[in-house]
């Protein structure tokens, strides 16, 4: 993750669940972090020290074998929900849009909110 | 059909229980990702977007009516109801859950499947011209060579770590429906024009994404009994040979076009005369054993035409339609092939539900000696239906929305999954096939434009062939949005060929206006019984390209 180039703040962090793939997003506070599967849960890093805290606690969990695929993304806030600005990113936190039935979306009210018309 | 004998059966069992075990090693923490990665691709499994990714093979895009219905099983049980046909005539489930991915495996061993081989830098399924055993235009049924490739490239422990994956396709008529120039390797087989014996053109270097080329052959005939001392020449010095210091520099059609197809050819040459040919053939009683498999089924001997159905097609406008696009000539006389389309209009296309799958399963019991076939276009067939039985099967296949009457014409796209599962893609592919189909949906006008193929990938790697579309849609990004680069010209056929980029990339809203313009250009330049295709052959790339300029004007008018 150190090599990466971090995105520009404000960030959360998201990875894949291990064992079922599921997105997953960390969440918390000063007092620890956690995977949480509602991208409206996801803790918004607005310093430096907070997407220290995620970088640090992506890196103990990868070798932890919680998650896959774990990174930084950048982020607006939306109505006081972070929203991915990457396209990408936005469909990895809602689910496919053709099938509005399945993924996040499906499941989540506040997924729904990160849909963009 | 092939059946697995008890190697085959015990090969497939011992790599069910060993992928169990990696699985357990994983979840336990004992494997890191880095490790278990490989070993996870080289059982089908990716990581897409929301989930994990399980692709299974289906041989030369043959199945049975029971391994459909396990399909359909799996999908209900471990997914979400469906399964997605791909451009390799495999079958991808898109919510699979790691845990249970032993346990799918063991399900699919039971019919005689598996998704080994199915990524990873190794031989992939083989696949072959879905009319095989069917077509009038056939010298030979391409199973068997497909099949015997199959089992040769099998864990061969030569060709486990090649430079980068390997794709074969086979054909055994003069008509190319299984893209045979734009793979690794491409067979078709022929006659010898002297001899009249029957043999292979060997074509290699064909291959899409990054680098798209057209195959090269690199042997006009190659005697049957020489195939797998050849193809193993042919891998041997690719495997050597091959680059591994860059991925995108690491196909064969690389290496084919940088030391030249003579030079190629003649390494091969060297490298066949020194192989041990007899060691390394196949046995001809083991080629006759799998040859065996694909007689041609019990038909009965009926007439060429069948009243009833002359009766059915007069009497229903819509069946006559689905019968002009959808039916394909049997060589058996009063047969016929027929291509179910996975792409009602505004559907994604090459998706069934497990629902469907069972409709399907059971109308080829009852009408089509339990065969099913996938196609390389994201359709099925049923390859032996009696032509009495035709208008009983549109109706079964319209209740169960399977009765599209496309096969081949506009609405018939070709769709990567793109950026709504895939974790490679750069933009979204189902939504412009969707929006395209709905823009075309009239089935008069699908008519009278006939026969055109668009393909629509969502990134460079090119899953959905948009360079061998007669129409290519490649998606991109472009400044942080979706942009669509339309090329024109492509053929996926024996007159294979690479489209050409008309112009700057489009918006996904403005893709269906830039299509209509190129296709007006068509309508309006066409002669009499032109298709598609030949137009843009016979009149040049120029009055298409202006007319998508105009596109792109009134698109930059209307932004400014």
């Amino acid at each position: 993750m150190a090599a990466a180039k971090r995105p520009a703040l404000p960030v959360i962090l998201l990875a894949n669940d291990l064992l079922d793939g599921d997105v997953v997003f960390a969440a918390g506070d000063a007092n620890g972090l956690h995977w949480s599967r509602d991208p409206g849960a996801a803790l918004v890093g607005n310093d430096d020290a907070t997407a220290d805290r995620l970088d640090a606690f992506a890196i103990t969990e990868l070798g932890n074998q919680h998650v896959v695929d774990a990174y930084l993304v950048d982020v607006a806030i939306e109505d006081g929900v972070p929203v991915p600005r990457h396209y990408r990113e936005r469909m990895k936190t809602t689910g496919p849009s053709i099938r509005r039935d399945l993924g996040k979306q499906a499941e989540l009210p506040l997924a729904q909110a990160f849909l963009r018309a | 059909m092939y059946r697995y004998d008890e190697f085959d059966e015990r090969f497939v069992r011992e790599r069910v229980a060993q992928f169990r075990d990696q699985v357990g090693r994983r979840l336990s923490g004992s494997l890191t990702e880095d490790e278990f990665k490989p070993l996870r691709l080289k059982n089908g499994v990716y990581l897409q977007l929301h989930a994990y990714m399980l692709r299974i093979a289906v041989p030369y895009g043959t199945l049975s009516s029971k391994q459909m219905r396990q399909l359909a099983l799996i999908g209900e049980r471990y997914d979400r109801g469906y399964g997605h046909f791909t451009t390799r005539t495999n079958l991808q489930f898109n919510w699979p859950k790691l845990r249970d991915i032993p346990d799918i495996l063991d399900l699919l061993a039971d019919v005689e499947m598996h998704a080994i081989q199915t990524s990873g830098n190794c031989i992939r399924n083989v696949t072959a011209d879905h009319f095989a055993g069917v077509a009038q235009d056939e010298v030979e049924d391409p199973r068997p060579t497909a099949e015997l490739i199959r089992q040769w490239s099998s864990l061969h422990p030569e060709f486990d770590y090649l430079p980068r994956k390997f794709k074969i396709a086979v054909t055994g008529s003069e008509h190319d429906r299984a893209v045979i120039k734009a793979h690794d390797i491409g067979l078709r087989i022929l006659r010898h024009p002297d001899t009249h014996e029957i043999g292979y053109e060997v074509i290699v270097g064909g291959g899409l994404g990054r680098t798209p080329m057209i195959g090269k052959v690199v042997r006009e005939f190659l005697p049957k009994a020489d195939l797998l001392a050849y193809l193993e020449a042919i891998m041997r010095v690719y495997n050597l040979e091959g680059r591994r210091d860059n991925k995108y520099k690491a196909r064969v059609k690389i290496l084919v076009h940088e030391i030249g197809t003579e030079e190629f050819s003649r390494r091969v040459e060297e490298e066949f005369a020194r192989l041990d040919g007899p060691s390394v053939n196949a046995d001809p009683a083991e080629v006759a054993r799998i040859a065996a498999y694909f007689a041609p089924p019990a038909y009965e001997t009926l007439p060429a035409t069948s009243g009833a159905f002359e009766a059915a097609r007069a009497g229903n406008p819509d069946f006559a339609r689905w019968v002009e696009t959808n039916l394909t000539p049997h060589r058996q006389p009063g047969y016929a092939a027929l291509t179910i389309s996975l792409k009602p209009i505004g559907a994604p296309p090459g998706d069934a539900t497990s629902e469907q799958m069972r409709v399907v399963a059971d109308l080829a019991d009852e009408f089509s000696l339990s065969e099913i076939r996938v196609t390389h276009a994201q359709n099925l067939v049923l390859p032996h239906v009696k032509l009495a039985d035709l208008f009983a099967v549109w109706q079964r296949l319209g209740e169960a929305e399977l009765a599209t009457a496309n096969a081949g014409l506009i609405t018939d796209i070709i769709a990567c999954p793109g950026l709504d599962y895939c974790a490679l893609a750069t933009a979204r592919s189902i939504p412009i096939a969707q929006a395209l189909a709905q823009r075309f949906a009239d089935p008069v006008r699908q008519k009278e434009i006939g026969v055109l193929n668009i393909k629509i990938s969502g990134c460079i790697n090119a899953c959905g062939h948009h360079h061998v579309g007669h129409i290519g849609i490649l998606g991109l990004e472009k400044r942080g949005i979706e942009s669509y680069q339309i090329t024109l010209g492509g053929d996926a056929t024996e007159n294979a060929a690479i489209g050409e980029i008309l112009g700057p990339g489009l918006a996904a809203e403005d893709v269906p206006d830039a299509i209509e313009r190129i296709v007006s250009v068509y309508l309006a330049q066409r002669q009499a019984g032109e298709s598609f295709i030949d137009n843009v052959r016979r009149i040049g790339l120029a009055p298409f390209k202006a007319a998508f300029q105009d596109t792109n004007r009134e698109v930059s008018h209307a932004v400014a």
